[in-house]
Parts: C-alpha cells; sequence; structure tokens
C-alpha cells in the first residue's frame, strides 16, 4: 500500500471517531426528511427550483431539488468544517511532530488527509442524495421525473442520471474543501479556516451575482455548482458538464499545491 | 549488522527565529551505545536541536547526521532506526491508546503492528490500551510515547524530557526502562534539566547554554576538567583554620559553610594542610574530600558563560 493511501485510511478512522464528522453528515441525512414533513404540512413548494416542478410527483426530484438549497451554504459549511480543521487540528492537538517523525513523507500525508477530506464531501452528498431518494420516494413514489428540457425520463434512467448529477455537483465542493485544507494549513486553526473558506465560497456567489458578463461568471467556482443541471437535459449539455470538470479541476489542484508547499517546508514547533 | 556511523554527528547547527538565536553553532558527537545527556536550562535551544535532528525545523546553518544520513534533506529515510519525541508526546484523545499505536506502527510502513501488545505491557499500560488516550495522565501519555518511539525498533532513542510529568514512581520506572534500553544496545539521548537524572543515566553529556555548546564530553571528563580536588574541612577552631589554610599557597578557595570549611587543593597537598593545622594547635574532627556533584558543573559552566558574556 502507498502512503498515501495509509494516511487515507487512518485519515478516515480519524474521521469516524470524530464528533464533527457527523454534523454535516447527519445535516444530510435530516435534511430530506425535514423538508418532507415541511411539504407534508402544508400545500405548495418551491416549484421554481430546477426540477421543483416535480416535487409531489416522484421521490427521485427531491434529493437533486435540495442540491439547489444546499449549493448556497449549507454544502460549503459541511466541507469547511472538516476539511478546514483536518491540518490544522494537528498543530493544535500538536500530533503532528508524532507523524512527521514516522516513514511517511509530509506529501504523503498531506496527499491523505486531503482524500480523507473529498471522500467525507462525497459522502454527505451521497447521503443527502440516499435519504432524499428514500424519504421522497416513501412521500411520493418511485415514478418517472420530467428533467430540466421538459423530457420525461424512466424512473431508473433519472436514477441514473440522478448519480450522475450528484457527482458533478461534488467537484465544485470538493474545490470548496481544497481551499479550506490550504487555509487549514497555512493558518495552523481550524475556525480560522473553516470561517475563511465560507467567506471564500460566499464572495464567489457574490462576485458571481455582481459579474454581467456571463463568459467572466462561468469561470467562477459558484458557477459550478449549476453544472449538475447538464446532466438532466436533453440532450446532454456536456458544455456546462466539462466546465463544470475542469474549471473545479482548477480551482482544486491551486489550492493543494500551494498546501503542499507550505505543509513540505514548514518548521513544526509548538508556537 | 553492527553500524559503526556516528548515531548524531551535528556541525555548526544554527537556528535563528527573527533576532533570536535559538541554536548557536552547535556541534555534538553522540556515538554508539551512549546514553548521552542533553543538559541544559530552559530555553537554552535544547529541544530547538532536537526538533532539527528530528527533521521537524529546517536549520538556518550548518549539518546534522544521523548514522550518517541528512535528516534535513533526507526524510523519512534519514530517520530509519531514530525514534522519540521533543516536549510531551501528544496523542490523537478520541482513539485509544492501542489504536493510536496501530496507526504509528502503519505510518512505520515497516509491520511491527505485531509488537504492540508487548510494548504496552513493557510500559504497563496495556490494562487501559483500550480507552480513550483523552482520558489518559500525563504520565500514561509519557509512557505511551516510549512505547510509540520503541515501536520503530529504534538504534537512536531522541527523547525529549522523559519523566516530565511522572509521579517519583513512574520516574523511576522510565529511568529503569531507559536503562535497560541502553543495556540491549539502544544509543539514547536524553534531554533533561534534571541533573540527577543525567548523572544517574548518562555516560557522555553536552550542555548548551543560550544556544551553544558550553561542555560536551564524558562525565569522568568533565570532572577532570574542573581541576582541583574540593575538600570539607571540620576542626575545633573554624575561624583560625582559615586563617592557617589561607596562610597555606596551594590552598584556594577557602570559605565557610557553617561551621566547616571548604577549600580547594590538590591531593598531595592535602597532607601539609592537616600538618600545618595540627602545628596551629587545631583538633581536626574530619578532612573529608568532595566529589563535585554535576550540578555544580553545570552551574559554573553555564553561570560561568553569564557572567563572561556580561563582562563582554
Amino acid at each position: 500500500m502507498t502512503g498515501t493511501l495509509i494516511a487515507y485510511r487512518w485519515e478516515l478512522r480519524k474521521l469516524v471517531s470524530q464528533k464533527r464528522t457527523y454534523i454535516g453528515l447527519g445535516a444530510a441525512v435530516l435534511l430530506p426528511v425535514v423538508f418532507v414533513t415541511v411539504m407534508a404540512l402544508q400545500t405548495g413548494g418551491p416549484y421554481d427550483a430546477p426540477l421543483g416542478h416535480n416535487l409531489r410527483k416522484t421521490g427521485l426530484a427531491l434529493g437533486l431539488v435540495l442540491l439547489t438549497f444546499v449549493s448556497h451554504f449549507g454544502a460549503q459549511l459541511a466541507a469547511a468544517l472538516v476539511a478546514g480543521d483536518i491540518v490544522a487540528t494537528e498543530h493544535s492537538g500538536k500530533t503532528l511532530k508524532m507523524i512527521l517523525t514516522r516513514s511517511l513523507r509530509r506529501g504523503q500525508i498531506l496527499g491523505g488527509k486531503s482524500l480523507a477530506a473529498f471522500t467525507y464531501v462525497i459522502a454527505t452528498i451521497l447521503a443527502l442524495g440516499l435519504t432524499g431518494l428514500i424519504a421522497g420516494s416513501i412521500a411520493w413514489g418511485f415514478n418517472p421525473l420530467t428533467n430540466l428540457s421538459g423530457v420525461r425520463l424512466s424512473a431508473l434512467h433519472a436514477l441514473w442520471l440522478s448519480a450522475a448529477a450528484l457527482g458533478v455537483f461534488c467537484l465544485p465542493l470538493i474545490a470548496v474543501a481544497a481551499f479550506a485544507i490550504l487555509l487549514s494549513t497555512w493558518t495552523r486553526n481550524s475556525a480560522a479556516a473553516i470561517v475563511g473558506t465560507l467567506v471564500y465560497a460566499l464572495g464567489q456567489e457574490a462576485i458571481g451575482g455582481l459579474v454581467h458578463q456571463n463568459w467572466a461568471r462561468h469561470y467562477l467556482l459558484s458557477d459550478q455548482f449549476d453544472g449538475w443541471h447538464g446532466v438532466l437535459m436533453s440532450p446532454v449539455d456536456w458544455t456546462l458538464i466539462l466546465r463544470a470538470v475542469w474549471v473545479s479541476a482548477v480551482f482544486i489542484l491551486v489550492p493543494l499545491v500551494i498546501a503542499y508547499e507550505i505543509f513540505r517546508n514548514r518548521d513544526v514547533a509548538d508556537d | 549488522m553492527p553500524d559503526d556511523r556516528s548515531p548524531v554527528e551535528a556541525r555548526g547547527l544554527v537556528k535563528r527565529y527573527g533576532e533570536i538565536t535559538a541554536v548557536d553553532h552547535v556541534d555534538l558527537t553522540v556515538e554508539p551505545g551512549d546514553v548521552y545527556g542533553f543538559l541544559g536550562p530552559n530555553g537554552a535551544g535544547k529541544t530547538t536541536t532536537l526538533r532539527i535532528m528530528l527533521g521537524l525545523i529546517h536549520s538556518d546553518e550548518g549539518e546534522v547526521r544521523l548514522f550518517g544520513r541528512d535528516p534535513q534533506h533526507d526524510l523519512p529515510k534519514a530517520l530509519e532506526g531514530v525514534a522519540g519525541f521533543v516536549e510531551t508526546p501528544h496523542f490523537y484523545p478520541y482513539l485509544s491508546g492501542r489504536k493510536n499505536l496501530e496507526l504509528l506502527a502503519a505510518f512505520d510502513r515497516n509491520g511491527h503492528g505485531g509488537r504492540i501488545d508487548g510494548l504496552l505491557e513493557l510500559v504497563q499500560l496495556e490494562g487501559r490500551a483500550g480507552d480513550r488516550v483523552g482520558g489518559y495522565s500525563q504520565g500514561m501519555k509519557q509512557r505511551l510515547g516510549v512505547a510509540a518511539s520503541l515501536l520503530r525498533h529504534p538504534r537512536l532513542l531522541l527523547l525529549d524530557e522523559p519523566t516530565n510529568g511522572l509521579d517519583p514512581g513512574g520516574m523511576r520506572d522510565m529511568r529503569i526502562l531507559i536503562t535497560r534500553l541502553s543495556g540491549e544496545g539502544i544509543t539514547v539521548v536524553l534531554s533533561s534539566h534534571l541533573l540527577a537524572e543525567v548523572e544517574e543515566l548518562c555516560n557522555r553529556v553536552g550542555i548548551i547554554r543560550a544556544g551553544r555548546i558550553a561542555y560536551e564530553g564524558t562525565l569522568a571528563e568533565l570532572r577532570a576538567s574542573a581541576g582541583a580536588n574540593r575538600y570539607r574541612l571540620r576542626t575545633t577552631d573554624p575561624a583560625r583554620a582559615r586563617r592557617v589554610l589561607s596562610a597555606l599557597s596551594r590552598v584556594r578557595n577557602v570559605r565557610p559553610d557553617g561551621e566547616e570549611l571548604l577549600f580547594e587543593a590538590g591531593e598531595d597537598d592535602v597532607a601539609d594542610v592537616s600538618r600545618a593545622l595540627v602545628g596551629a594547635g587545631l583538633g581536626l574532627t574530619a578532612l573529608i574530600p568532595e566529589q563535585a556533584s554535576l550540578e555544580t558543573f553545570f552551574f559554573e559552566l553555564t553561570e560561568a558563560a553569564e557572567r563572561s558574556e556580561e563582562a563582554a
């Protein structure tokens, strides 16, 4: 097993043993249940949200509709809570000097941490999607879905496309986690990294709202949270999807490379 | 296969933090089998030097070799056969003691995870191995730190204040353990400000003050380098005895210590001292050679450096 995989495996174990891990995951599991309950107790709903017209008709829509809601703040907060802490906690707990004097390279340790944070992001979105599917299907049934182009898709086909849409949604969220890792490495302070990441994510949204040129907005991270729409169009909008892939990739790689340089060269003293 | 390269060889190590020079051209040599006491007051540069040795911080000048390898540029290879901790060992509080060791064994990549039970027993933590480290006392963490170090099958053990936070029983056990490990052929570098501990455990010492090495060598050499032997004298009349001793040219540093006198003189000159005292009509009730403690040398070395700095 490579050093990065060893570090990754143990980072996952550490995440499983920490309470903060379950805040985001718990919220991801609870949100669809709360949403369905509120919908059941009142008439109407967010029908103008992307795929919102499918609510009350099929459970397949719930997880996807919720993506729009969490893309503004909640998902970033969940990502920041874990990724912003993942390096900084080693400084505050003074455990970094313990693991750095073993046989793994610093890059492998940071690689393992990054992969674990990204896995957590994926697990959170997966938990949201799965709970949404289960809660929505119980409430409204496992029925065909009308996609964003107005084409009716069979339930099974829509299920596969929903999984792909969740995958595309994860990419910009992983980029947010990458920035949180950078701040966590640079500041060595969990709170600063978490708050800084939220400011970063909200700042991108604010800039997106201010910029009127579409071409410029397309290259902001905030815009990539809509990349999954391309999966649920007929025909599939590959431009939207591929842009989400490469723009997110840039926003993932740049912070990680900077974090690596900081982590590799940093003096580890109890300051 | 025995390795005849020096476990630690540092030359001209310098570490600066802004205008403060924490480590100032430090030279150290630790030979195989040594229990090397690295002594110094708080803030003298001991921990910074250890951190450089373990590759945790980068030196600004100089080089250090562990068994011939450079931990500043060749990590993690340079730490093969090397283990230890700086300051208090810290662990993940939400994992059990055993899980922490399993993690470290995995990070060591050497398959020594099978030794965990034996090591927990060695440090007397087998009964609490399944408990979260967050509930451990300082002493238990210290012992877990030793187990974590031994997990690497080290040939060189770097221990920073290993008895810190231990109760007297724990300190005794830790010293017994260090003696035992040394007996098994492990070279130990023991950073400490507890002089009695170093005197009890170490064969060689390095004394650091204000980032500079004030002395390095064996304890025996240190004592010899102190020059004249010291004596404690008890007589029937201390005041007159002091006058008699002060009149002898080869007797130095005569000073009262309660009802007794302390002085320095060569071994051959002590006979003259006793003859002079008897000749002056004084009764000798005790004339005891005193072996200077490491503490005496330590303060002489560190305070002498301080005085010379002040004078400059």
